[in-house]
């Protein structure tokens, strides 16, 4: 079929082949040249987004900060930006309430779920389990948010009586219980990956199942379990919906989480929908509220990253 | 697969007739010492893959029993078998009877734990904890209860030092034991094994990933311990069970085919299958 194939006899030299192919330039070589510019611009895109939402939450927070004193910001018990008084310290309090009800709550169960599927379950309840746990990630948090004001509430009002419509107790717990299969998914994943070398070992000088998994696999693999631990919590400080609609609007310092509170991300919800005037100090408000929400989850994130990194058991 | 290997069986038992005799000469040796483990009728399924046919075979107190055979004939099956380590494998079936020292392992009330804190395993490639060389040593005694601190310390010691490693890390007892190079996490994995004190010690490959000075330490250290532990030992590799074993088993295709003195078993092996396997015929 090819002259010089021919003239070679039958011998087909495959070497010579890929020479000629290498002189052509075609249409695929091109492509190879652009491609990881085109691949380089799509990661960038991502990179500018947070760039650009940095900068319009900077440049409006300061633009907040030379109307109102940072001082007064911070340390402010009072947060009612209608009447003029902008402490943050109640929103701060509502979202730490918060936190620390859906961490009581996820954390316990998270691991434990997490112990028992890489642990305990075979692999027919674990190909079963997984993906259902996995799913209560994927309901819509608005969903929970009304699953919380119009069954966990009056669940909890059946035990404790003067539980109000809104509170901080509901809207924790069911936050608690959407970061569940975070804490599940991630841990198991570190525990699946401590070598099965390590439990043959202990299993070898007699240790039982329940040795073998607090001994052995929960030490190696402790970092990535407080990882997963850290990335829920940076979650849960996060959430909105959840809170906007179970925990109330009242900015409330205060620790009772049968009082009804507001979050930092629900204060943010009722000015952003509300008649909020462009320009105004309760719209700048807004942004400083949004730095200080965002500096949270971004010190949460990095210390995720930093234990994962310092406390890695090598195997 | 089964069925040709059983046919070809057939053929050279047919041709060299030695199997009952062999299986008399080993009754004969084990009446002169004393057994620590008797394997009766012994077959293992993986699901309805059936990995071990019919081993019986008695395991000399305080001697070393190497068991060679080429890869997959079950080896390393048979000795996870022993401490019942095998069984994390969730489809696996067994018949017949192990018994230790007497008492059936299989029983209900014979409990694994228990078992293996008797008849302690040393691992194919080394895997110490990602902990210190000291709690590596002292995980078996603290699982069962040990907590004293000068009790724990003088196990780690004495247990290194049997392990012929105490001289090299008495500094680095707080060190990780994933520092140390392959050689010296194996020998941990034996002082960790040691550190229970158990009565038999079962070596799967141990010496497999490590180099050749290292390996000839190992080599060193299983003559050393067979005056207190009985051993066994897989290996692949014929040479090391001729130095340092006293009895050898030779398995193929799940089969037990020869078991006898190591001496005798490499200079006259009886059964045609062994002689071609260490002659190099095949494996």
């Amino acid at each position: 079929m090819d002259k010089s194939l021919q003239s070679e006899g039958n011998k087909l030299n495959v070497q010579d082949l890929i020479e000629r192919n290498k002189q052509k330039t075609t249409f695929g070589q091109r492509i190879e040249k652009i491609i990881p510019w085109f691949l380089l611009f799509c990661a960038i895109i991502s990179v500018l987004t947070t760039v650009g939402i940095l900068f319009t939450l900077l440049r409006e927070s300061i633009g907040f900060f030379s109307n109102v004193s940072m001082i007064d910001f911070y340390t402010g018990t009072n947060w009612s930006p209608w009447s003029g008084d902008y402490g943050v310290a109640p929103l701060i309090g509502g979202t730490l309430l918060i936190t620390l009800i859906a961490t009581v709550v996820a954390v316990p169960l998270g691991l434990m779920s997490a112990i028992f599927l890489s642990e305990y379950a075979n692999d027919k309840v674990r190909r079963v389990i997984k993906p259902i746990l996995e799913v209560l990630a994927g309901i819509p948090t608005v969903v929970y948010g009304y699953f919380a004001l119009t069954f966990v509430t009056p669940m909890f009002q059946g035990i404790i009586p003067d539980l109000g419509i809104f509170n901080a107790l509901s809207g924790g717990f069911v936050v608690g219980i959407m970061i569940i299969p975070m804490v599940a998914s991630l841990s198991e994943d570190a525990m699946n990956s401590v070598p099965n070398a390590l439990r043959e070992g202990a299993y070898g000088l007699g240790a039982t199942k329940l040795e073998v998994v607090y001994k052995v696999v929960l030490p190696a693999a402790f970092s990535g379990i407080v990882a997963s631990i850290v990335l829920a919590i940076s979650r849960a400080i996060g959430e909105t919906m959840i809170v906007t609609i179970a925990a109330g609007a009242t900015p409330n310092l205060t620790f009772d989480p049968t009082e009804s509170i507001q979050t930092m991300t629900a204060f943010i919800v009722q000015a952003a929908t509300g008649d909020t005037t462009f320009g105004s100090t309760i719209y700048y408000s807004l942004y400083a509220v949004g730095m200080t929400l965002f500096v949270f989850t971004l010190g949460m994130n990095l210390l995720a990253q930093y234990i994962s990194r310092k406390f890695r058991e090598e195997y | 697969m089964t069925k040709i290997s059983e046919e070809t069986q057939e053929t050279r038992a047919g041709s060299i007739t030695s199997k009952p005799i062999v299986e008399k000469k080993d009754k004969q040796q084990n009446r002169e010492s004393k057994n620590v483990m008797q394997v009766e009728d012994l077959n293992l399924w993986y699901g309805s893959n059936q990995a071990l046919y019919e081993i019986n075979m008695d395991v000399p107190e305080k001697r070393v029993t190497a068991i060679i055979g080429p890869s997959g004939c079950g080896k390393s099956t048979f000795i996870k078998t022993l401490n019942r380590m095998v069984e994390m494998v969730p489809i696996v079936k067994t018949s017949g009877s192990i018994k230790y020292r007497d008492q059936d392992i299989f029983n209900g009330n014979f409990k694994q734990e228990y078992l293996r804190t008797k008849v302690g395993m040393v691992f194919q490639s080394p895997n110490p904890f990602p902990k210190s060389v000291y709690d590596n040593v002292a995980y078996g005694p603290r699982v069962h209860g040990i907590k004293k601190k000068e009790v724990l310390d003088e196990i780690v010691e004495k247990s290194l030092k049997d392990a012929a490693i105490w001289d090299e890390l008495k500094d680095r007892l707080d060190a990780n034991a994933y520092g140390l190079s392959g050689g010296q996490q194996q020998r941990v994995c034996i002082a960790r094994a040691l550190a229970v004190e158990p009565d038999v010690i079962l070596m799967d490959e141990p010496t497999s990933s490590l180099d050749p000075i290292s390996t000839s330490k190992v080599e060193e250290l299983v003559q050393e311990l067979k005056k207190k532990y009985s051993i066994i030992i897989v290996t692949h590799n014929m040479q090391q069970a001729a130095r340092i074993s006293d009895k050898t088993a030779f398995f193929l295709n799940g089969e037990l085919v020869e078991f006898a003195e190591t001496d005798d078993l490499f200079q006259n092996p009886q059964d045609k299958r062994t002689e071609d396997y260490i002659t190099g015929r095949f494996g």
